[in-house]
């Protein structure tokens, strides 16, 4: 045996799990050498610019292409009219509905995208589509989803008015898209019947925008002679992608590559397929020469990809000592004019259900109803699985309502409500099952690093001081999440499963190259996933390459989103590394004249045990598979492909106390300590994890204190630019103190969960709820996001102690 | 077409000479015309920074300057920062404290960071915070760019001292 330090002298050269290794990503972005989408320039390319309603519902009477045709530099125009021959005037979406391309005869929501203009660059085709000119008849606009479904409300979508189904069960109104339900009703009403304590809340999931720094765009290049396709894109999911090109196009999926580069942030934003991209191919196809659409900011945020919109009722029925019995929460979701919320076939309100939180609730019951309006479509998940924000929104911020009827302490009710450690894994009332958890020791180590009983008393003696000029709040979430979608019996997008896949090739000196069916948008995956390879197979991080994001040279995965990296390409990647790991082994037997079961594995190499001096390392082992030398019938070279579909989600927890100060006088809301323990098993990259935390954080943040799409009764905009959408700079985002504990996945190779989307989901009820218990002695159970100084002001002013 | 205007300036250094329209953006020009694709575009209102680059020694966001207006300067963008194969103190900061994630507003933040360390080279947290309020990042939260930040400023003091 090695001593120990040569031993960790060893291990500290693979840089493997477990190590904070810098990343590998960084050296081309601190260089400015990213290459994102509008960086790419390619001969002859041709820049396309969408010309987009004013109206959030009008009939097109006509469209003018005549002036914008003449002017300098224009090439083509195309409409839904150039558009139907090849019949891409509609496509489908990733929600089971079919959404307009180019507006055929009639436009739903404003800045829908109504015609492109082809020209030479794009100060010409900004010119060009200032140009053309589309003569409107305003229709009337339902802006309230409240009002969707009204006897005489106005049709919004007439193409399907006669549809019964629009991919999710039968519909009851024009209007309406679907209804899901989960869970025992009659069960939860009979609890609710004979409970000690009820109560019942409205809590609103405003629409927000994901927004990352980048916007959505493609550069389509077809080529004529070849009738190859080549889309790059900056997507989350560059394989589903194509196969949806595919299916519109008619082009063989064979014949599309789609490469994603280096991607400027997703959040969700750029998971579905948008019309923009569907015009920018049909104009490359229809033109011969490459075409370049990318959008601006406001185009992004008032048409591609807005999250949430979810207009909840949340109700508890509990025992006198606070011990919940039954859960009925409803939400009414604006999908907006299509439904393109991207959402697994057999779960059209996402992973909703997943809304009993971290807590053992026996009886359970939840419905959505989703509408459609005169707003865009979309209903991404932002920075979250789908729709688990506004499910964990629901349920944190339902226990403290429940906490504050009955006079239990915030934490303690958490306490005598949380699924036990011996209890796992647990499976809920809707049937998820909890694979691990030790919640009620991250609570409580939360609670001892913050001092939770000096700042209750310090609260206490504010409260008292009649002239203290601050509220202090203090916000509590113990959430728990579902991230790694998914099992492909439950979860499928257009049918295909949502496994994801990992190929290795190890290379005779020692150089691996990994490829993968994600997509990274600045999680470090080239570093994480090296890691875990240095790791299984004892050969160093550093020589390890990650490719992911070109369809031609990945293997086939769903991408990036949901928190599903680490919990399935990471897991396809230790399998893959073990297929690769077992044959070494079979290597190394023969090389050493042993038997494999005399064989020992240490760090970087195989021993034969009892006989340490004998030994052959992995670095020995990849040369020798490419010779002769190697066991009887076997081939040459160490390669191994996996897919990977997981047997159950990953179910990262976490803890979070926030305290805030608000000031009386102007409602302003300043965050004193914000403290986040997250557990998300297995540590790969300690830094990275640190990284992903302050960001999904500072994103709580934004969503909790200031982000909303706000909308007047006729369906305009009246916050699209950053100008009016908040996005907090240095000076508003707290400084943010995290820590962890490990509750290893037991379903995951190398016991890893998801870890980007916890603190989103779990820092915005721990906002709301710091919000929010500020004002709990003055009789406030709820007030709805965003808390920004002014809305805060007003609940100030509604009590009257605005007032000096 | 528009009259174009034959413009020079200096530009990571090197002397360039381009035509473009009086309506033409700074950012538009050094992206698609001098091939510096490092800075890059967030918004087009000056409200993100992703642009920002280093002209006659103020931080400018190149999306809301015209190029004609940019004749006879000075320019750095972030391509400019490393020297004869070395990386700029703040460049190698941004990589050790995992101050970028993306890395779409990283040359902004950094042609920002430089001319706030010319302004202030042992600014606080807050001074850091103010500082680079003008440049938003939507992935690190902007704490482990505020450390990066101090980080090259000690490092950078270090080297003054060594060489005075």
């Amino acid at each position: 045996m090695g001593d120990l330090s040569e031993l960790q002298e060893r291990e500290q050269k693979l840089q493997g799990m477990g190590t904070s290794l810098l990343r590998k990503e960084d050296a081309k972005f601190i260089r400015g050498q990213g290459n994102y989408v509008d960086d790419i320039k390619l001969p002859g390319m041709l820049f396309g610019a969408l010309v987009r309603s004013p109206y959030a519902h009008a009939r097109i009477k006509s469209i003018d292409k005549t002036k914008a045709l003449a002017a300098p530099g224009v090439v083509a125009v195309l409409t839904a009219d150039d558009l139907k021959p090849v019949n891409l005037h509609w496509m489908p979406t990733l929600g089971g509905d079919v959404q307009a391309v180019l507006a055929d005869k009639k436009v739903c929501f404003q800045m829908q995208e109504v015609a492109m203009v082809l020209a030479s660059d794009r100060y010409a085709a900004a010119d060009g589509a200032a140009l053309v000119e589309v003569d409107y008849e305003e229709l009337p606009a339902i802006v309230d989803p409240k009002k969707s479904m009204a006897a005489d409300a106005p049709i919004i979508r007439e193409d399907i008015a006669d549809k019964k189904e629009v991919g999710h069960g039968p519909r009851t109104h024009p209007n309406h898209i679907f209804t899901w339900e989960a869970g025992d009703k009659a069960s939860a009403d009979a609890a609710f019947a004979s409970a000690a304590v009820t109560v019942r809340e409205e809590i609103l999931n405003p629409r927000v925008h994901p927004c990352p720094l980048e916007t959505c765009g493609c550069v389509a290049s077809f080529n004529k002679a070849t009738g190859y396709l080549t889309v790059y894109m900056t997507t989350q999911a560059p394989h589903l992608v194509r196969t949806v090109l595919a299916m519109l196009s008619g082009v063989a999926e064979s014949k599309i590559r789609v490469v994603g580069g280096d991607i400027g942030g997703g959040f969700g934003n750029k998971v579905p397929v948008y019309p923009g991209y569907v015009v920018a191919i049909v104009a490359s196809i229809v033109t011969g020469v490459p075409v370049k659409w990318i959008e601006s900011r406001i185009e992004n945020i008032s048409t591609t990809g807005f999250a949430r919109d979810y207009h909840g009722v949340g109700e508890l029925a509990a025992d006198k000592d606070g011990r919940i019995k039954a859960l009925r929460f409803t939400a009414l979701a604006d999908h907006g004019a299509f439904n393109s919320h991207v959402s697994a076939t057999k779960l059209p309100a996402g992973l909703f259900s997943i809304c009993t939180g971290s807590y053992a609730i026996p009886s359970a019951y939840c419905r959505v109803d989703a509408v459609y309006t005169n707003k865009a479509p979309g209903g991404v998940a932002y920075r979250c699985s789908l729709r688990v924000t506004e499910a964990v929104y629901l349920i944190e911020r339902m226990i403290d309502v429940l906490a504050l009827k009955l006079g239990i302490d915030k934490a303690e009710i958490r306490r005598r409500n949380f699924v036990k450690a011996e209890q796992f894994p647990y499976t809920t009332a809707f049937g998820w099952t909890l694979d691990s958890g030790a919640y009620h020791a991250a609570l409580d180590k939360v609670l001892k690093a913050v001092d939770y009983e000096g700042l209750r008393r310090e609260q206490a003696a504010k409260r008292a001081d009649p002239n203290s000029p601050t509220l202090m709040g203090i916000g509590l979430a113990t959430f728990t999440e579902i991230v790694g979608a998914g099992p492909t019996k439950v979860c499928d997008i257009l049918g295909i499963g949502l496994f994801d896949s990992c190929e290795i090739r190890v290379h005779p000196t020692g150089g691996v190259i990994a490829r993968l069916g994600t997509m990274t948008q600045g999680q470090g995956h080239a570093t994480t996933y090296a890691q875990i390879i240095a790791t299984e197979l004892g050969l160093p991080a550093s020589d390890i390459v990650v490719e992911e994001g070109d369809t031609d040279k990945a293997p086939y995965g769903a991408g990036t989103w949901g928190s599903r990296s680490t919990p399935v390409s990471g897991a396809a990647t230790a399998q893959a590394a073990r297929k690769i790991k077992d044959k070494a082994k079979k290597i190394a037997a023969h090389l050493l004249e042993v038997a494999e079961g005399d064989l020992e594995w240490e760090i970087d190499r195989f021993k034969v045990k009892g006989n340490p001096s004998q030994a052959k390392t992995m670095k020995e082992i990849c040369m020798v598979s490419h010779t002769s030398n190697i066991p009887a019938g076997m081939e040459q070279g160490l390669n191994a492909v996996s897919y990977y579909d997981p047997p159950n989600m990953t179910f990262p927890f976490g803890a979070y106390l926030c305290v805030v100060d608000i000031d009386k006088y102007t409602g302003e809301v300043m965050v004193r300590r914000f403290y986040a323990l997250d557990d998300c098993g297995t540590r790969i990259n300690p830094m990275v994890i640190e990284g992903q935390i302050h960001g999904g954080l500072t994103e709580a943040f934004a969503v909790a204190m200031g982000q909303q799409i706000p909308f007047d009764e006729n369906g305009n905009h009246l916050g699209n630019s950053l100008m009016d959408y908040f996005l907090p700079t240095a000076m508003e985002t707290p400084h943010w103190e995290t820590d962890h504990t490990v509750t290893p996945c037991p379903h995951h190779p190398i016991g890893a969960k998801g870890v980007a989307e916890s603190p989103h989901v779990g820092g915005i009820p721990c906002f709301s709820n710091a919000v929010i218990d500020a004002f709990a002695h003055l009789g406030v159970r709820h007030m709805d996001m965003p808390h920004s100084a002014y809305r805060v002001w007003q609940q100030c002013n509604a009590l009257g102690i605005n007032k000096r | 077409m528009a009259s174009t205007h034959k413009v020079s300036f200096k530009l990571n250094g090197k002397g360039v000479e381009v035509m473009v329209e009086p309506r033409e953006l700074l950012i538009h020009t050094l992206r698609e015309k001098l091939a510096h694709t490092g800075p890059h575009i967030g918004c087009e209102t000056s409200h993100c920074g992703a642009c920002t680059v280093d002209v006659d020694g103020l931080s400018v966001k190149s999306c809301t300057v015209l190029t004609v207006q940019c004749d006879g300067a000075e320019m750095l963008t972030v391509e400019g920062l490393e020297q004869g194969g070395v990386l700029h103190a703040l460049q190698q900061a941004f990589h050790e404290e995992h101050g970028l994630q993306c890395g779409y507003c990283t040359p902004g933040m950094l042609t920002r960071a430089y001319r706030l360390l010319k302004e202030n080279p042992n600014p606080t947290e807050q001074e850091i915070r103010y500082g680079i309020a003008g440049n938003l990042c939507r992935c690190t939260g902007y704490q482990n760019i505020v450390k990066a930040v101090q980080s090259a400023a000690k490092k950078l003091a270090a080297a003054q001292t060594a060489t005075a």
